[in-house]
C-alpha cells in the first residue's frame, strides 16, 4: 500500500513507527492543572482517598524541582503544557480481541500480540494511550485465585489490596516523576498471585502510544504472596512524530517470603518519547526479585530499577541492556539496598552506543550496618561503535558492613577492524559481522529472555546495525 | 588424466604483487602459482611479508595493493570484498584468531557454513554428522560448541578451531598463517591431519605459511617458497625445508643481498 510506503520512509528503520488515525471518545486539552487531575479521578469514579493522593501528588510535582543530574538539558526541554494527560480510545476493556475497535486491534495484530498470547502467554493486557483496551487471563490461573487486571479495574474490584500497597514502595514524594505519575496515572497492571501458586508461563502487558504529544502514565502493582512465582513481561512502542511524547510509569513489586518475581521489559519507544520511569520492588525473606530491562528506543530514558532487600536471605538481580543511537540518551542502571543479612545481589549492565548516541550507567548499591555476610556483584560493559558516541559510568557503593563480599568490574570496548575482518573472512558481510559482535555482546541479556523475545531482539539489533560502517 | 602441469589452470595465480600498509611497501613483486590439489609452503622469518601476503589474498581492508594481480581460477580476487572471496572459496586460518564474546561456536559454524556453502549444507542430520566427524578428527570435545568464539581459548584450542572451520567450510584455497606456531608435537600432528583431510584427494589447494619445517614433515608440501624482504628468493621441493632446517636462512640472505632485496 502506498500509504505504508510513505510511512516507512518517514520512520526509517524503526518498524513500529506507524500511527493510526486518532479516534478518541474522551480527549483532554493539553496541559496539567489540579482540575485535570480531579477530572481524571472523576471519570474513573475513584474513591476519595485516591483523588486526595492524586491532588497531593500533583502539588508535589509542581513544587519539586527538576533533577539536576542525568540529561538536564533534555529534561528541561520537556513541555509539560503541550502534553495530553488523558485520552480514552476504546469503549472499555474487552476480553475478546473481536470486540476491540478495528484500528486498534490491527495495531496489536501488527505487533504480534494476539499471536503470542495464543502460543505462550498466561495472560495479556494491551494498553492503548491511557487505558487498557484488551485484557485476558487463562481460566486455570483465575481458578487458582490469580488476579491479573488492568490497574483501573484492580482499584475498582480490589480496593483494599490496592489501598494497602499503592505508594507503599514508591511514595509520590520519591521523585518528580513518581509524583507526576501518581497525580495522573491511568492503566497499567494489577497482579496478585496467591500463596504457593506458580504462574508457569509469562503474563504480558503491551503499551502503545498512538496520539501525538501524548502522555502515558501507567501504574503497575504486583504482589507475589508467600512461595509463589510470576514472570511479567512488558513491551512498548510508539509512532515516530516530530514532536515529543512522555511516558512516565511507576511500578511497585512486593515479593512476600519465598516468592519469586521476574519483571522483563523490552522498551522500544520511538526516538521522540521521553521515558522517565520509577521501578522498585521490596523483597521479603528468601524471596527473589529480578529486573530484566532492555532499553532499545526513546529520546531520553532515565530508569534505575531498584530492589530493597528487606528480608534475610533475599536476592536481587538487575540485568539490563541499553542501545543509544542517533539522538538518543539512555541513562539507565540499577539500585539495590541490602537491609538484611545474607542478602545477595547481581547487577549486569551492558550498553551500546552508535551515531552520536549516549549511554550512561548509573548505579547505587548500599549495604546497611546491620546486614551481615552480604554479597554484591556489579558488572558494567560498554561497547562504543564510533568516535561520535559516548559512554559514561557512575557507580556508587555505600558499604557500611565490613563482612560484605563486593565485586565490581567495568569495561569499555570498541569493535576492532581485525574482529570484523575475522568474521568477514567466514563469509559474513560487514553488517552481518557487526550484528554478530553486537548480538554477542548482548547475549548474556538475551539468554534471560523467553525465546520469542530473544529472536525479536536479535533481529532488532541486526536492523539497527545495517549500514552503520563505512 | 595425463595432463602436464602446465595444462592445468592455476587455482591461485599471483603476478608481480606489490603491496603494503600505511605507505610502507612490504611485498615487492611476488609471483606464485598453485594448481588444484597442491600444497605449497611459504617460509620466512618474522617481518618477511608472509602474513601480509595472507591478508592481501583474503582482502584485509588495511592493506593496499599497489601493483599486480591475484587470480582465483582466473577471476580477479582483488575486486572482491573479503566475504565475497570467502564465498568464492578462499579461507584463511588466522595466526591470531579474534575472540567474539557471546557468539557461540556452534551457532557461528552453522551460520558460516550457510553463508559459504549455502543454507542447505548447514541443515539437518547431514550437517551434524559432518560436524561430529570433523570434531573427532581434531580431538575437539562436543562441549566446545557452546563456548564463545575464541573467547578464553588456549593457543592450541584456537588453532584447532581454525582447522575445524577449514574442514567444514571446504574452501578451494586454504591459507594457513602460522597455524603450527605455539603447538606441541601432538597438536601439530592433529592440525596436519586436518589439513591433509581438507586437501589431499580433492581439487582444493593449500598455502602454508610458517617459520619452521616441523609441520611440513606431516603435510608434505609439493613446493616450498622462501620469502625474504618481500620477495621469493628460492623455490624448491621438500628438500628445501630440510636445508633451511639445517642451515637457517643466512645462506639465502647473501643471495637476497646480491639481488638487492634485503
Amino acid at each position: 500500500m502506498p500509504s505504508n510506503q510513505v510511512a516507512q520512509e518517514a520512520v526509517g528503520d524503526y518498524k513500529a513507527g506507524w500511527h493510526d488515525p486518532e479516534n478518541s471518545s474522551i480527549r483532554f486539552d493539553f496541559g496539567l492543572s489540579e482540575q485535570v487531575v480531579r477530572e481524571i479521578s472523576a471519570i474513573k469514579e475513584e474513591p476519595q482517598w485516591m483523588t486526595d493522593i492524586r491532588v497531593k501528588a500533583f502539588h508535589h510535582f509542581m513544587e519539586r524541582p527538576m533533577p539536576t543530574w542525568g540529561s538536564t538539558e533534555l529534561l528541561n526541554s520537556i513541555k509539560f503544557d503541550e502534553i495530553c494527560y488523558f485520552l480514552r480510545s476504546g469503549e472499555g476493556t474487552e476480553d475478546d480481541w473481536d470486540d476491540v475497535p478495528e484500528a486498534i486491534r490491527n495495531t496489536f495484530d501488527k505487533l504480534g500480540i494476539p499471536e503470542a498470547e495464543q502460543k505462550w502467554l498466561s495472560g495479556v493486557t494491551a494498553q492503548y494511550e491511557s487505558e487498557a483496551v484488551y485484557h485476558s487471563i487463562r481460566e486455570d490461573l483465575e481458578k487458582q485465585g490469580v488476579i491479573f487486571l488492568d490497574m483501573d479495574s484492580g482499584l475498582r474490584e480490589h480496593e483494599d489490596i490496592v489501598k494497602k500497597y499503592f505508594c507503599s514502595i514508591i511514595p509520590y514524594q520519591d521523585n518528580k516523576f513518581s509524583a507526576l505519575n501518581t497525580a495522573v496515572w491511568s492503566g497499567g497492571s494489577f497482579i496478585y498471585v496467591p500463596k504457593g501458586v506458580h504462574v508457569e508461563m509469562p503474563v504480558q502487558a503491551y503499551f502503545r502510544i498512538n496520539a501525538k504529544n501524548m502522555g502515558q502514565f501507567e501504574r503497575t502493582l504486583i504482589i507475589a504472596d508467600e512461595g509463589s512465582s510470576i514472570h511479567y513481561v512488558e513491551g512498548c512502542t510508539a509512532p515516530t512524530y516530530s514532536t515529543d511524547s512522555l511516558h512516565s510509569a511507576v511500578v511497585e513489586l512486593i515479593a512476600m517470603p519465598g516468592a519469586y518475581i521476574r519483571y522483563t521489559t523490552i522498551q522500544n519507544w520511538s526516538n521522540n518519547v521521553y521515558n522517565l520511569v520509577t521501578k522498585r520492588g521490596i523483597a521479603h525473606e528468601n524471596s527473589t526479585i529480578e529486573w530484566v530491562d532492555g532499553n532499545i528506543g526513546s529520546k531520553l530514558t532515565m530508569k534505575y530499577p531498584a530492589v530493597i532487600l528487606k528480608g534475610e536471605g533475599s536476592h536481587a538481580e538487575v540485568i539490563s541492556v541499553a542501545y543509544a543511537g542517533e539522538g538518543m540518551h539512555q541513562d539507565a542502571g540499577a539500585k539495590v539496598h541490602h537491609l538484611a543479612s545474607n542478602t545477595t545481589s547481581k547487577i549486569l549492565s551492558k550498553s551500546i552506543t552508535k551515531n552520536g548516541g549516549r549511554g550512561s550507567y548509573r548505579g547505587l548499591v548500599s549495604v546497611s550496618k546491620k546486614a551481615e555476610n552480604c554479597k554484591v556483584n556489579v558488572v558494567c560493559d560498554a561497547l562504543i561503535l564510533d568516535e561520535q558516541s559516548q559512554s559514561d559510568t557512575y557507580p556508587t557503593m555505600e558499604i557500611k558492613n565490613p563482612s560484605c563480599r563486593c565485586e565490581h568490574e567495568a569495561s569499555v570496548s570498541k569493535v576492532s577492524d581485525d574482529q570484523l575482518f575475522y568474521l568477514m573472512s567466514r563469509g559474513h558481510s560487514e553488517d552481518e559481522a557487526l550484528a554478530m559482535i553486537v548480538n554477542g555482546f548482548f547475549e548474556p541479556f538475551v539468554r534471560e529472555l523467553p525465546m520469542e523475545y530473544a529472536v525479536e531482539l536479535n533481529q532488532l539489533m541486526a536492523l539497527e546495525m545495517e549500514g552503520s560502517i563505512g | 588424466m595425463g595432463h602436464g602441469e602446465s595444462d592445468i589452470e592455476a587455482l591461485l595465480e599471483i603476478r608481480n604483487l606489490h603491496a603494503g600498509i600505511d605507505d610502507i611497501q612490504i611485498l615487492k613483486g611476488i609471483d606464485l602459482s598453485i594448481a588444484p590439489g597442491e600444497i605449497h609452503a611459504i617460509m620466512g622469518r618474522n617481518g618477511s611479508g608472509k602474513t601480509t601476503a595472507a591478508n592481501i589474498i583474503m582482502g584485509h581492508p588495511d592493506f593496499e595493493v599497489e601493483e599486480g594481480e591475484v587470480l582465483l581460477s582466473g577471476d580477479n580476487l582483488l575486486e572482491l570484498e573479503p566475504w565475497e572471496r570467502a564465498r568464492e572459496g578462499v579461507f584463511l586460518s588466522f595466526q591470531y584468531p579474534q575472540a567474539v564474546p557471546g557468539l557461540q561456536v556452534g551457532n557461528f559454524l552453522r551460520k558460516s557454513v550457510a553463508s559459504i556453502r549455502g543454507e542447505e549444507a548447514a541443515k539437518g542430520a547431514d550437517f551434524r554428522r559432518e560436524l561430529n566427524e570433523a570434531m573427532d578428527t581434531l580431538d575437539i570435545p562436543r562441549s566446545f560448541l557452546s563456548r564463545y568464539v575464541n573467547d578464553g581459548f588456549s593457543g592450541g584450542e584456537k588453532k584447532r578451531f581454525e582447522i575445524l572451520q577449514l574442514l567444514l567450510l571446504k574452501p578451494k584455497l586454504a591459507i594457513l598463517d602460522e597455524t603450527d606456531s605455539g603447538l606441541d608435537i601432538d597438536g601439530i600432528k592433529t592440525v596436519a591431519a586436518g589439513i591433509n583431510a581438507a586437501v589431499r584427494g580433492t581439487d582444493s589447494a593449500a598455502l602454508i605459511i610458517t617459520h619452521y619445517s616441523r609441520i611440513l614433515e606431516h603435510v608434505q608440501p609439493d613446493k616450498i617458497h622462501v620469502l625474504i624482504g618481500g620477495q621469493i628468493v628460492a623455490t624448491g621441493g621438500p628438500e628445501l625445508a630440510m636445508k633451511l632446517e639445517e642451515r637457517g636462512y643466512e645462506w639465502l640472505d647473501s643471495k637476497a643481498e646480491a639481488e638487492g632485496i634485503a
